[in-house]
């Protein structure tokens, strides 16, 4: 450390600390989102040159108004029966979080991950693509098994790494394996999933397939490495890849400025790489709907890749294991500009006439009731805590296609340690 | 299955000299031609075909979508691998040199290592990362080292590392052929000729070398076998790619009857070999070009501790590399030579 001014003739340098808007206690002041009117950006074609698209990693895709009335060119004009399953999984997510959330509380379960108020980044997303198509979801991603119909008690085996949980108690609750819904294996590593869609996509490319790949991660992963690695792949092989940012303002305890928010958008990630770049209104269904639908077009016609930014907000902590008091204002959720995506799908399909507040009280009673019955047929099959349920032997398998000595020596050892514990 | 195996034999009979290059070179035609789901990737590794010429004449034969230039991210090149692993193309991405396979650890400890296990089987990693390793080239502390320690060390990873053109071939299209990703380090000093250690000494072609005849079609050479290159009786010689040679020509110069042993997998790891030929001659010697703290030879040395225990006669020993990067101009005083090696024998024969 200098002593004293070296070269008093010049300004001391200055180490610039990112700080959020507000701190537990303070006032919330969200005046500085700039939040553009419904149907104000441009839908270009989607074999547009990602530079002539610009304003739109900028500015922000939104479709319902402040009426929930749908506008503009990004409108995806969707049929009665696609809005409303829209709503019922956006639902039905809500209710899934709200009762895997309370299990954890019991003490059911070591962990728990909710995405409430980011369900339509999901749900939506999912909706506009084929249900083929190759998604590579970062943690927070379970509506896409709500809406491509994952059985809901294998979700809740899985989150108790109970008896019938098929990834044998292995991983953290919620990281999901589902390849029949085409859902790739959660890591719980930040982003790596990240190189991975794009090479999935590569792949499906080289073999003249038709599916493309899809993946998530927040934006606060987007200062790992592997998603610069990823957008530098996609960018070379024109890989058929749409590529999600969940920017919901916080990544734990850090807001969006330790991944450089204070300077630009994630959306604008993009034109460095020259891919398509598109924001969106994180918490409009539809507007995530029409983006994902325009991506989808555009990889599957050999257009290229699109990173899209869902503009959004962490309603609650991060996972079971935060505590978001201890780090921001209270206020923030209730205040935030942009709403909450269910009641605005809610008011939008009501505002059509196909929907009404006694039908969505009944699908609320219903849903909770039905997920009420799929926790209590997982926890016939028991729940983490409640004795070791997966064979000492299921630990060593799958490491390799095959045993080698060395684990079948360890595994004896194992089942050894096991006998001594509980002789008979 | 029967005609399979004909042509398999028909293959063995058309005998090729080549070096490691070449034998590389061939695995990987082979591989290509046998298998459509089969890509190569890597820096360099397309039209120019490698900075060693490892991949040459791939792209011409299998085209630009199954052989092809990487941007420089050893991070994105394994992580396209494992994602091309999940559609259920069997990639063999080249990291041009080991040193350089450190932006793209993650990638393959906790995502290509962990699918299998994670998923309970239902995504796999079917890669083959193929690079070269270790030193004797000048290639400075960037361009010499032999990280393999650091691989073996990890649950659900294969180390192989050949010694000879023949070995890594049939080790190649096994590592290929694997369902587990595999670490494939290709020793660069032996690349061209069998290096024994004497750097004072005009160099030897592979082509004098008997390990040079390599059939040019499909053959393998089981991953967890290891191979005695010399037998013997009065010590037991562990070592794998390079050393192998440097080992076996100290051992010859010095009239010492040591049975060598060329582990070519270090995971799985032969054990049985090489408990058998400590048993038998109740001395061990271990040698790696690698750093030694934490080293492979670490791990050997417990093993043979443990299981050989009352058969030794001598302590395990260990000739390593020195504890330091790989230096530039002192690289012959950092490699584990012949008279580091032959000091070790002199003192594990003296007990």
């Amino acid at each position: 450390m200098a002593d004293g001014p070296l070269r008093s003739n010049l300004p001391p340098l200055e180490l610039h600390v990112p700080e959020p808007r507000s701190r537990p206690g303070d006032p919330v002041d969200f005046s500085d989102v700039i939040v553009p009117a419904a149907g104000s950006m441009a839908r270009p074609d989607e074999a547009v040159s990602p530079h002539d698209m610009r304003d739109l990693s900028f500015g922000l895709v939104r479709v319902l108004d402040d009426d929930h009335k749908a506008v503009g060119a990004w409108d995806p004009r969707l049929p009665a029966e696609t809005l409303l399953k829209m709503l019922r999984t956006m639902a039905l997510t809500r209710a899934f979080d709200e009762r895997l959330y309370r299990a954890q509380r019991q003490g059911k379960t070591s962990f728990y991950m909710k995405c409430t108020g980011e369900e339509a980044t999901s749900v939506a997303a999912a909706a506009a693509m084929q249900g083929d198509d190759m998604v590579f979801p970062s943690y927070r991603q379970q509506g896409i098994l709500m809406w491509r119909g994952y059985a809901l008690t294998e979700m809740i085996n899985q989150i108790y790494s109970n008896r019938g949980d098929k990834l044998k108690g292995r991983q953290l609750p919620i990281m999901y394996s589902v390849p029949e819904l085409s859902f790739f294996t959660i890591s719980g590593n930040l982003a790596t999933q990240y190189p991975q869609a794009v090479g999935w996509a590569m792949a499906s490319a080289i073999k003249g397939d038709t599916r493309i790949a899809s993946c998530w991660c927040g934006e606060g992963s987007t200062a790992e490495g592997d998603f610069h690695s990823a957008m530098t792949f996609a960018s070379v092989y024109n890989a058929p890849t749409i590529l999600n940012v969940v920017n919901n303002q916080w990544a734990i305890s850090s807001f969006s400025g330790f991944a450089g928010a204070e300077r630009t958008t994630f959306a604008a990630r993009a034109i460095g790489y020259g891919i398509a770049g598109l924001r969106v209104d994180g918490n409009d269904a539809l507007a995530v709907y029409a983006a994902t639908q325009w991506a989808a077009e555009r990889a599957r016609s050999n257009k290229g890749p699109t990173l899209i930014e869902h503009f959004t907000y962490r309603a609650e902590g991060h996972s079971t294991s935060d505590d978001p008091s201890a780090y921001r204002s209270a206020q923030e959720s209730a205040e935030w500009p942009l709403g909450d995506p269910i009641h605005r799908l809610k008011q939008h399909v009501i505002g059509l006439g196909i929907w009404d507040d006694e039908r969505h009280a009944a699908q609320d009673l219903e849903l909770a009731e039905m997920v009420k019955a799929a926790t209590k047929q997982a926890e016939k099959n028991g729940v983490l805590g409640h004795g070791m349920h997966q064979p000492f032997e299921t630990m060593f398998e799958d490491v390799f296609e095959e045993l080698p000595w060395h684990l079948q020596e360890q595994m004896a050892q194992a089942l050894e340690e096991r006998a001594a514990k509980w002789p008979k | 299955m029967a005609e399979v195996m004909s042509q398999d034999a028909a293959a063995e009979a058309d005998i090729k000299k080549m070096n490691m290059i070449e034998a590389i070179n061939s695995a990987m035609h082979v591989m290509m031609e046998r298998d459509p789901d089969v890509v190569v990737m890597g820096e360099d590794v397309g039209y120019f075909g490698g900075v060693f010429r490892c991949t040459a004449g791939l792209q011409a034969k299998f085209g630009k979508t199954r052989v092809f230039d990487t941007p420089i991210s050893e991070c994105g090149i394994v992580g396209v691998a494992v994602g091309m692993g999940a559609y259920g193309l069997r990639p063999v991405p080249e990291i041009q040199f080991a040193d350089y396979i450190y932006p793209g650890i993650d990638q393959l400890i906790s995502e290509a290592a962990r699918l299998r296990y994670r998923s309970a089987g239902e995504f796999i990693a079917p890669i083959t990362v193929r690079s070269p390793f270790g030193g004797g080239i000048f290639g400075g502390q960037t361009h010499s080292q032999s990280p393999e320690s650091l691989f073996t060390h990890v649950a659900g990873l294969k180390t192989v590392i050949p010694s000879t053109p023949y070995d890594a071939k049939g080790l190649l299209i096994s590592a290929i052929e694997d369902n587990d990703p595999v670490i494939f380090f290709e020793p660069k000093r032996i690349y061209n000729g069998p290096f024994t250690g004497y750097y004072d000494r005009p160099v030897e072609p592979w082509s004098k070398h008997a390990a040079a005849e390599v059939p040019t079609g499909h053959y393998r050479i089981p991953l967890g076998k290891a191979n005695i290159v010399r037998a013997g009786d009065a010590l037991t010689i562990l070592a794998y790619g390079t050393m192998v040679h440097v080992a076996k020509a100290v051992v010859e110069a010095n009239g010492v009857d040591a049975e060598v042993i060329d582990l070519r997998t270090l995971l799985p790891l032969d054990i049985e070999t090489i408990e058998a030929s400590v048993k038998k001659t109740g001395r061990c010697l271990i040698v790696h070009e690698a750093t030694r703290t934490s080293g492979f030879g670490a791990e050997l040395s417990a093993l043979v501790q443990e299981r050989c225990f009352y058969h030794l006669e001598a302590p395990v020993e260990r000739v390593t590399g020195f504890d330091t990067p790989y230096p530039h101009s002192l690289e012959w005083a950092y490699f584990p030579g012949p008279i580091r090696i032959g000091r070790a024998i002199a003192k594990i024969m003296k007990d």
